[in-house]
């Protein structure tokens, strides 16, 4: 495996496997935040008041990014998968890339 | 008959993506359309009160979301820790059903 560390692709599998991780294990917290709403809407405010801060704003940020970057790279495996190989399908890591981050900023620009 | 279960998980997880990759594009657009100018519970609420047809999107989202985590879940933890077996099986079947469990409690808070 260390041999192939110079390798994007290997860095797409890389970034596929641990955003899908993150994103997984955020799901509970992201749910349980929104259940708040059932004990009204004050308590649902409360929370939105402490994600007002900006550092986590960009850890929001930083979510948007690894959901966009997790689409995209899993989009590339679809296309990998079903379709005939063709070099332009070896761009698709840079599109992931550059997606994430495009999106990311974009989610910060409007947050803030 | 191992080689089958793992198929249906493979199917189960390009199935899942494919939906996932309609259902996050929506989610990523709402989102960055709705964070214009912070939030609020009661902008949030007003949006998703009564709203039966959010409420049935975002219900299919939460268990193709939790079956598409889990399946993942599974798949880096057999990689990286080379847990496996019916312990592994069980304890992602338990948080999947964990997900939609609070998945749909947080919708239900919203929507009803």
């Amino acid at each position: 495996m260390k041999e192939n560390h110079d390798k994007k692709e290997y860095w797409a599998a890389f970034v596929q496997r641990w955003s899908g991780v993150v994103l997984a294990l955020f799901l509970p917290a992201h749910f349980l935040v929104l259940s708040r709403s059932l004990q009204g809407e004050q308590a649902l405010d409360g929370f939105l008041h402490w994600a007002d801060m900006p550092l986590v704003k960009l850890a929001e940020a930083g979510l948007v990014g690894l959901l966009t970057v997790h689409l995209l790279g899993g989009f590339r495996i679809l296309l990998i998968e079903f379709f005939t190989w063709g070099e332009w399908q070896a761009r698709m890591i840079t599109v992931a890339a550059g997606g994430a981050f495009a999106c990311g900023c974009l989610f910060l620009m409007r947050a803030i | 008959m191992k080689d089958s279960f793992a198929i249906k998980l493979w199917l189960i997880q390009r199935v899942s993506g494919m939906l996932l990759g309609i259902f996050v594009v929506i989610h990523l657009v709402t989102m960055i359309v709705a964070i214009q100018g912070g939030l609020t519970a009661k902008e949030i609420l007003e949006r998703t009160s009564g709203n039966w047809l959010l409420g049935g999107f975002y219900s299919v989202f939460v268990i193709t979301a939790a079956l598409h985590g889990s399946v993942g879940l599974r798949t880096v933890a057999q990689e990286t820790t080379g847990w496996r077996g019916v312990s592994l099986d069980a304890a992602v079947g338990l948080f999947c059903l964990l997900l939609v469990v609070i998945g749909l409690s947080a919708i239900r808070g919203l929507v009803l």
